[in-house]
């Protein structure tokens, strides 16, 4: 079968290949050659006529190839004979069968510890069910270790009606003058595993409410609903303590999570009432490794807290507004943590509402006239949160405060996903090309 | 990378000082060449008197993960070139890159708005815009003079990079025939059609996309197929499983394949990793829901190891979430939270400016700095030092308190004005009366968000004597 190419020809097709292999051969003379494949270039011929000039078959079949002649059948060989040196082509005839293999990492020695919240009446509280989070021992949803606990959402709830962005405040419009009945309707409608009662009316410069009557609301929540509690104050700093230590007080046996020690404020108060009535306390820094380690290991030392009465937040910042240092920051403590520093490996906790701080959460449009449109912000308010919440559940956090319920319901259906428990639902995805319409 | 250590590198170097990297010492340079804050290139004695250091440097400095451009010219993207599997390890290169698709089905009409929107969409954010990357064609009608015609109307109409997508590689062959001048991505080579576009790709010497859905081993065995026929320009694409069982799985492939590739120096799976987080539109039926499904997929692959992404969905809260959540992660970590502190003139303030208050934190700084600037507000800016912390958590935590407030006006010469006032940021509005005590200054609390400062502004300034 002769094929006839010519020279020129030849060398521009070798140029667009950049065939390394021919770099050094010269083919000389604007002659036209005349090259005759025998029927099946055999593995006995290419050893005969040297490594080389079978690399210059292989191409010119090749090329041949492109030029449209029909070279399948001559570089097509059956079986390889042991010992025989196979021709380098280009274009092999079969894919190179290998199998793909990736090792788990071992340095990841140490386990999260696991903390639960909420008592039942056996053990002298009143909630349902109790909820446990933490005791990994790999990064979240990795291949390396299955994760003990699903992620848990705790969900807003104030002692008095608040400023909220209007996407948030349209879904509880009906509730916000009654804790209790907010409280259920998070948990009924919006899925809520855990509430956050946040008692803000006793900020000085809000209500002041005392410590006696906001503890009231801490028992009403806690009769509304049969979920876990998180306990907030004000965010004031002077007055928190003595308001947490009365609610701790009023939920003695519940196991709540006291939100939060810190340190600017009297931690070690928010320590010794957690012990004495028995709850946990949410540590408190600001995106900063080293402060979390040193309140973590105060609120053991010195106040005499069980490893497992501590949950960590070391700060939520939104998306686009610091969640890049509050993502490192987590992923850092928990990479620690799994490799054996017992100062960090404590369950995580994110103010994942901090989202909606975000001006793109919130603001009906973009104050910037060279932005491109914004769209609804009720469409972007809700998604700002969802990013936020699994960019760091991606790092390791385990629990999530949160407000709107579609983020609720989209971050747990993915990082129940990503935990496992969501079964099936296997998409066709092979011919997405065509089948992804308008 | 191979090398660990500036002194590893540093031996390999001329070891003259001779400066013209731009360094004053060979082993200054060795250090930036460890961060990947030098090129190579730049130390001349050595590109011009050593190939063989040269050589030898280069491989050990190249990224554990190839890395690969599309497209030509000013627009054109890098994609891969990682060398950590943490962000904190040093920082991630090259941002995943933003594809969002058109098809040929599409009237003309209909195409040329959609890729002028992909194009044109832009969203400030400190100091810059950010933008989407590129336009992946897809062969919906499986008809090649139809592809070949719409990538040659893209092709007229943008100089976005571009992925053309069949797996039919008589399609392809007609796309590339009006778009090799512009090193498209292709996509992609399957198990089926792999030899016919190996050929097409040898031809064009175009990047391309491999894909197994789901099937690591066979994409490693592409992989090795491609290399070992010279083609090196590889993206990997191991499905993109849009929810179920199979989104965990899709998960653990992207985990898997950049383990191997950083942790394990596996070579010939160190490409870039591909994601369609379009496939959410296969599975949810109302548009919001795909929306928000896509973006969800596309910032699980933004965070873990996606170099670049195919989508579909161009609404504007997707997108806005997408080129931030992709910022968020790109951004390079050694660079400083904090800006310095003290009192910035913005514009060209006179006697009856105001004065704002904000943070020393770099996000609140460039936030409220082009908030007043893009909006033409002469003012003094006094930025305090709260270590590097937003105004909110700030005033929580203490580093935000009227006392440091005093302390950075105190540099601040206010008998140049006709009023003695200054405004503080609306979530800093605890501080108000104790800053009034502190300075005698009139304090006023000025809006939650810098952005509504114009609106504030109308109110509020000049303030009534
Ligand atoms: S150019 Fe090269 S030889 Fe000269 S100082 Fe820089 S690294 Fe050293």
């Amino acid at each position: 079968m002769p094929q006839e190419i010519d020279i020129n020809e030849l060398r521009e097709l070798l140029k667009k290949l950049k065939v390394e292999a021919l770099e050094n051969v010269e083919i000389e003379g604007d002659v036209e050659v005349e090259l005759e494949f025998p029927a099946g270039v055999s593995n006995s011929f290419s050893y005969a006529i040297g490594q080389e000039l079978a690399q210059i078959a292989a191409h010119l079949l090749n090329i041949s190839q492109f030029l449209g002649y029909p070279a399948w059948s001559l570089a097509e060989r059956k079986e390889l004979e042991e010992g025989q040196i196979p021709v380098a082509q280009q274009i092999p005839a079969t894919l190179v069968e290998e199998e793909f293999s990736v090792g788990h990492i071992t340095e990841w020695k140490n386990k999260i510890v696991e903390v639960t919240l909420g008592a039942t009446s056996s053990d002298g509280g009143t909630r349902k069910h109790t909820i446990t989070i933490g005791g990994e021992t790999a990064l979240p949803y990795y291949f390396d270790a299955p994760m003990p606990n699903p992620n848990r959402v705790t969900l807003d709830v104030f002692d008095m009606p608040i400023q909220l962005a209007k996407t948030v405040r349209v879904n509880y419009e009906d509730v916000m003058h009654d804790p209790g009945e907010w409280a259920k309707k998070a948990v009924k409608e919006f899925g809520a595993d855990m509430i956050t009662i946040h008692l803000i009316s006793t900020d000085p410069s809000i209500k002041d409410t005392s410590p006696a009557e906001a503890s009231k609301t801490v028992e009403e929540v806690l009769q509304a609903v049969d979920v876990p509690i998180v306990i907030g104050g004000s965010g004031n700093p002077q007055k928190d303590p003595d308001v947490l230590e009365k609610a701790a007080e009023v939920a003695e046996g519940e196991r709540c999570l006291l939100a939060s020690a810190s340190f600017n404020l009297d931690y070690v108060k928010i320590g010794e009432v957690a012990k004495k009535y028995n709850h946990v306390v949410l540590a408190w820094t600001q995106i900063d490794l080293n402060s979390q380690k040193e309140l973590n290991r105060k609120l053991m030392k010195q106040c005499g807290l069980e490893r497992d009465q501590i949950i960590i937040d070391p700060t939520t910042a939104a998306l686009g507004y610091g969640l890049d240092y509050a993502y490192t920051n987590m992923e850092r403590i928990r990479i620690a943590g799994l490799m054996g520093d017992d100062e960090l490996s404590f369950p995580i906790s994110s103010g994942t509402t901090n989202a909606w701080g975000a001006r793109e959460a919130w603001m009906v449009s973009s104050p910037l006239e060279d932005d491109s449109d914004w769209g609804p912000r009720e469409f972007r308010g809700p998604l700002w949160e969802i990013i936020t919440g699994l960019t760091l559940a991606l790092a390791g956090c385990d629990l999530f405060m949160m407000m709107h319920p579609t983020s609720v319901q989209v971050l747990k259906e993915l990082t129940n996903t990503l935990f496992g428990s969501v079964k099936g639902n296997d998409t066709e995805i092979s011919d997405w090309i065509t089948r992804l319409v308008s | 990378m191979k090398v660990k250590s500036p002194l590893e590198v540093y031996q390999l170097l001329p070891k003259t000082n001779c400066g013209e990297c731009g360094e004053p010492t060979c082993m200054a340079f060795a250090s930036k060449l460890i961060n990947r804050d030098a090129k190579l290139e730049d130390c001349i004695p050595l590109v011009k008197e050593d190939e063989e250091g040269y050589n030898k440097l280069a491989e050990l400095l190249a990224p554990e993960v190839k890395e690969i451009t599309i497209g030509v010219g000013e627009r054109a993207v890098k994609i891969g070139g990682d060398d950590v599997l943490y962000r904190h390890q040093l920082t991630f290169f090259n941002p995943t890159a933003l594809f969002y698709d058109v098809w040929d089905t599409m009237d003309m009409d209909e195409l040329k708005e959609r890729v002028s929107e992909i194009e044109n969409f832009r969203k400030f954010y400190v100091g810059e815009f950010l933008t989407l990357d590129g336009i992946a064609i897809r062969s919906v009608s499986g008809d090649p003079e139809k592809f070949k015609e719409t990538v040659k109307e893209v092709v007229e109409i943008t100089d976005l990079p571009l992925v053309l997508c069949s797996f039919d590689p008589s399609v392809l062959k007609a796309g590339m025939e009006v778009a090799s001048d512009r090193n498209p991505l292709i996509y992609g080579a399957n198990k089926e059609n792999w030899k016919e576009v190996l050929e097409l790709v040898m031809k064009y010497d175009v990047p391309v996309t491999l894909c197994s859905f789901g099937d690591l081993n066979l994409l490693k065995s592409m992989a090795i197929t491609f290399r070992g026929a010279g083609v090196e320009k590889l993206v990997l694409d191991p499905g993109t499983f849009p929810s179920g069982e199979k989104l965990r799985e899709t998960f653990h492939n992207f985990l898997k394949l950049r383990r191997g590739a950083i942790l394990e120096g596996q070579k010939e799976i160190a490409y870039p990793l591909m994601g369609v987080p379009a496939t959410a539109w296969l599975v949810y039926e109302d548009e919001l829901s795909a929306s928000y499904w896509e973006a969800v997929l596309a910032s699980l692959m933004i965070v873990k190891y996606g170099d670049i992404l195919i989508l579909h969905g161009t609404q504007p809260h997707s997108l806005l979430a997408e080129v931030h959540i992709r910022e968020t992660i790109y951004t390079d970590p050694r660079t400083p939270v904090q800006v310095e502190a003290g009192i910035r003139e913005i514009g060209e303030p006179d006697e009856n400016s105001p004065v704002f208050v904000t943070t020393n934190f770099a996000l609140t700084y460039y936030t409220v700095e082009s908030d007043l600037s893009s909006n033409g507000i002469d003012c003094y800016l006094a930025v305090v030092n709260t270590d590097g912390i937003g105004v909110e958590a700030a005033v929580a935590g203490g580093q935000l308190t009227a006392q440091k407030i005093k302390e950075t006006l105190d540099e601040f010469d206010f008998s140049k004005l006709s009023h003695r006032t200054v405004v503080i940021p609306g979530l800093a509005a605890r501080v108000q009366g104790e800053l009034e005590d502190l300075t005698g200054l009139k304090v006023f609390v000025g809006p939650q968000d810098s952005g509504r400062i114009p609106g504030w502004m109308e109110k509020n300034w000049p303030p009534e004597k």
